[in-house]
């Protein structure tokens, strides 16, 4: 995906929009706070996701961290890549690295998210 | 995803992620700050100590000890000096391992028992001459010790001196720390594990020993603070064809839990004996007097209910603080637990009942999901020269 076409959250999840389906995961920022990711407690395929609500957990060496879901909706599909590969996550947060695609129940939810440049300038602020 | 206090290694050490740390008035920054700052490291709050909780990164990192050398900044340690004609007799006395022994230049590993079943801290003795000794302590009981040890030198001519705040220490870890080794302090090679050698190093007295805390061969210096941001450097030089790499906390932590060392804080504590953590053969019975002799002899007699024991799983990720259940029925509390970058799977251990046999099925429950384990085997990883036996 083109990170430049995404909509991040404050807690540094993106979504992405292709047609009804939206695409969901963790932004460069997130992963390399994160370090090395070695599990996925991956989310159940018609799980329903509820904006900034917690939908999974990505486990790396040194912790655990909540993953929120960015609108609301319903999980229809899961990366099973990171079962094997729970590092496609570090690698290409934007593309392989993707969590799971969800149908979205209300579009206008994402016009509350950042855009790439508000979310860039955002990370300026958390980072040391 | 939010990034707030999450608590990594053990119960009480919290760190901050993407967070500011100038407004921790209260944090200690070691003489190498810079130098970390220097080659990337992520700096955390570890017990009142900003320190790299990382580099590159930890796999990375875990993988460099295991098969080249790796450079540990470990200043938040403390020393300790035991001087005088009882220097020996009252170390002997204080330990439970068997201080009485040592020659110079020869070091022991240990317990400080507190004399109702506990341990006061776990330490390395070394014996620099007939009647000097450096003790080296953990970070958050330096001062404890030091008391610890005043109180109870009544009646032996000893002075003791906390020098925690006039030392920094660097861990040079891994295979190729031989290497180094021959360039830098030569003179111990000689030397088996924990041995201890005294040096001038660029114009001031240091301490360099063949110890650590990952497996591995390797040496740690002690030295004045003034020079220690030189001396990493060189290692970084006298390093450089060999793969050398500064490493963080994140790998100090997955490699010492691989090889069976305990984390004081943690595994051992003031509630804890050292057969409950296996390490029986740190207990020296056949010395004449030490601390808490009797309760050690009793235990010893009348068996112990609860030992450290280790798990292993293939799925999930266990954490310090996560219980163990065996049909349903809690058999005890990780004390320590993280991924093992050497192994491929999870590892931690706990106190948990006798009678669990290697290979049992147990599971350890994951946020209120019961995943499955199986007891294991400690140490979990054996490649390392060093691992510790247990028993």
């Amino acid at each position: 995906m083109n990170k430049e076409n995404l909509k991040y959250t404050k807690t540094h999840e993106w979504i992405g929009i292709e047609g009804d389906v939206a695409y969901i995961g963790v932004s460069d920022f997130a992963q390399s706070q994160m370090g090395d990711i070695v599990f996925v407690d991956l989310p159940k395929v018609g799980a329903k996701a509820e904006k900034e609500k917690q939908i999974c957990v990505v486990e790396s060496v040194k912790s655990a961290f909540d993953i929120y879901s960015p609108v609301n909706g319903e999980v229809i599909e899961v990366n099973s890549a990171l079962s094997d590969n729970p590092a496609l996550i570090n690698q290409e947060p934007y593309g392989n690295g993707w969590i799971c695609k969800m149908k979205i129940s209300d579009k206008s939810q994402l016009d509350s998210l950042m855009d790439f440049k508000t979310y860039e300038e955002f990370v300026k602020t958390q980072a040391h | 995803m939010i990034f707030e206090k999450v608590p990594v290694f053990s119960k009480s050490c919290i760190i901050v992620l993407g967070g500011d740390m100038s407004h921790h008035t209260t944090v200690r920054k070691t003489h190498l700050n810079d130098i970390h700052k220097k080659y990337g490291g992520k700096l955390v709050d570890f017990h009142g100590w900003e320190l790299p909780v990382q580099f590159e990164g930890i796999i990375k990192e875990h993988m460099t000890v295991r098969e080249a050398v790796g450079l540990f900044d470990v200043s938040h340690m403390g020393q300790i000096f035991v001087d005088g004609k009882d220097a020996r007799k009252f170390l002997d006395y204080v330990n439970t391992n068997n201080v009485a022994k040592l020659k110079k230049g020869e070091g022991v590993y240990s317990h400080l028992p507190n004399g109702k079943g506990g341990i006061v801290d776990d330490v390395i003795n070394f014996c620099l001459d007939e009647e000097r000794f450096l003790v080296i302590v953990n970070a958050t009981t330096s001062d404890k010790d030091y008391k610890w040890f005043v109180e109870n030198s009544k009646g032996f001519e000893v002075k003791i001196s906390n020098k925690s705040d006039d030392y920094s220490m660097i861990a040079v870890q891994g295979p190729k720390s031989v290497e180094i080794m021959k360039k830098f302090v030569p003179e111990l090679l000689n030397y088996p594990r924990f041995g201890i050698v005294e040096k001038e190093v660029m114009g001031q007295h240091c301490y360099v020993s063949r110890t650590g805390y990952t497996g591995e061969d390797g040496f740690e210096i002690t030295a004045p603070h003034s020079i220690i941001a030189d001396v990493w450097e060189e290692f970084m030089k006298l390093g450089k064809d060999l793969g050398v790499k500064p490493c963080g906390l994140g790998s100090r932590d997955s490699l010492r839990l691989e090889s069976g060392y305990l984390l004081y804080g943690s595994d051992i504590d003031d509630e804890h004996s050292s057969y409950e953590a296996n390490y029986g053969w740190v207990v020296k019975l056949s010395k004449p007097n030490f601390i808490g002799k009797e309760l050690f002899e009793k235990q010893k007699k009348e068996g112990i209910k609860r030992k450290l024991t280790g798990i292993s799983m293939e799925q999930g990720i266990p954490r310090a603080g996560y219980k163990v259940f065996k049909d349903g029925k809690e058999l005890g509390v990780l004390t320590s637990a993280t991924y093992s970058p050497s192994l491929k799977k999870s590892i931690g251990m706990g106190y948990m009942p006798l009678g669990l046999n290697i290979g049992e099925e147990v599971e350890v429950e994951i946020r209120d999901k019961k995943m499955k384990a199986k007891i294991t085997e400690i140490p979990f990883f054996k490649g390392g020269v060093f691992y510790f036996k247990l028993g």
